[in-house]
């Protein structure tokens, strides 16, 4: 690739990145959001994460992976476990469980 | 106060700072061997600052895609970023044009996930946006890091991505998703959510992730609302 049209590629790709990111903040003093739309918006978080979270655990080279052999599947069932059953520290709980589950399944399948 | 919000940004943000080193060290071997320098690879990390759409597009440029394509294809993975500023608007609409332009510059996927969660938080705290900045900076600083690790190192390390890592990420985004599942629609919302996220993970450029999430959102307005009008048929019956 030539020196050019790298540097075109970069800008072209941060102008279109930043974009996306800034539009709607940019021009959000200029209108209100209806009120249920805004309702909506509460739940983004819990659908995306949801979305990011059940393929990166049951997805393996492209397929359905569900089997005590994916040591990603009892890690994140102990780490909701773990964050239902301490609701006042739930991301300590779900983070410190899910490793330790993590680290110990892929021991015994290290060693076996 | 202000430095209190921005250091437990940081400090929040930390696990996903691990989670990132796979994904950083594969950008940046993936970068040398797909013919990009090694300059346009570290500025691509530096001024686009975008990992999937990252990794799409050095995976183009091996492939000898035309310069518009990776162009197109960055616009489409990176669509998902609109629903995150979406979100924030309500928090974020009070501030100065300055702090919305640098902190949407700076929005990932993380840090929209561990800001939310600060947002939420009914404390009437005025400086939450040091919080998200915080947690801007630390992924930034880390992603750079970590592609010059990957660059430099890149295929001297062995095979990154089945150390487990990215297991950080996942344990602290279901610990960050718990706390919203409280009522009916959102046990809705989330579960859609998961079910179309399978169905759809085939799909390319993360268009799975904003199909699930779409999904997933409707069914929580929908349920919401069936919820509502249950509640003012029996005040009527009542």
């Amino acid at each position: 690739m030539t020196a050019s049209s790298e540097f075109f590629m970069i800008l072209g790709m941060m102008i279109v990145t930043f974009s996306i990111r800034y539009v709607l903040l940019a021009f959000s003093g200029r209108f209100t959001l209806p009120k249920s739309l805004e309702k909506a918006l509460n739940y983004v978080p819990p659908a995306v994460l949801t979305a990011i979270i059940v393929p990166s655990v049951l997805i393996s080279d492209n397929k359905l992976f569900i089997s005590w052999e994916n040591p990603y599947l009892p890690a994140a069932l102990a780490a909701v476990l773990a964050g239902f059953l301490f609701p006042k520290r739930v991301l300590a709980a779900s983070i410190s469980t899910g490793l330790v589950v993590f680290a110990i399944v892929s021991y015994f399948q290290l060693i076996r | 106060m202000i430095r209190k919000e921005f250091f437990n940004g940081v400090r929040d943000t930390f696990p996903l700072l691990l989670g990132a080193f796979p994904f950083g060290v594969i950008y940046g071997t993936l970068a040398i061997n797909s013919g990009l320098s090694v300059q346009a690879s570290l500025a691509m990390s530096a001024i686009v600052f975008a990992g999937s759409s990252q990794f799409i597009a050095v995976g183009l440029v091996a492939a000898g895609a035309p310069v518009s394509i990776i162009i197109l294809t960055t616009f489409v993975v990176n669509l998902r970023h609109m629903l995150y500023s979406a979100a924030l608007l309500p928090n974020l609409k009070k501030l100065s044009q300055r702090w919305r332009f640098i902190l949407a510059f700076f929005l990932t996927d993380e840090t929209f996930a561990v800001s939310a969660g600060r947002y939420r938080h009914t404390d009437d705290s005025p400086h939450k946006h040091y919080y998200q900045l915080g947690s801007s900076l630390a992924m930034y600083l880390n992603w750079q890091l970590w592609t010059l690790v990957g660059l430099l190192l890149g295929s001297r390390i062995p095979d990154a991505q089945s150390w487990g890592l990215d297991v950080a990420m996942i344990v602290t985004f279901i610990g960050m998703t718990i706390p919203y599942i409280k009522n009916k629609p959102m046990v809705m919302a989330v579960l859609t959510s998961a079910v179309v996220s399978l169905l759809t993970f085939q799909w390319p450029y993360k268009l799975g992730l904003i199909a699930a999430a779409v999904c997933g959102i409707t069914a929580g307005i929908l349920i919401e609302r069936v919820q509502k009008m249950k509640n003012s048929y029996k005040e009527e019956t009542i």
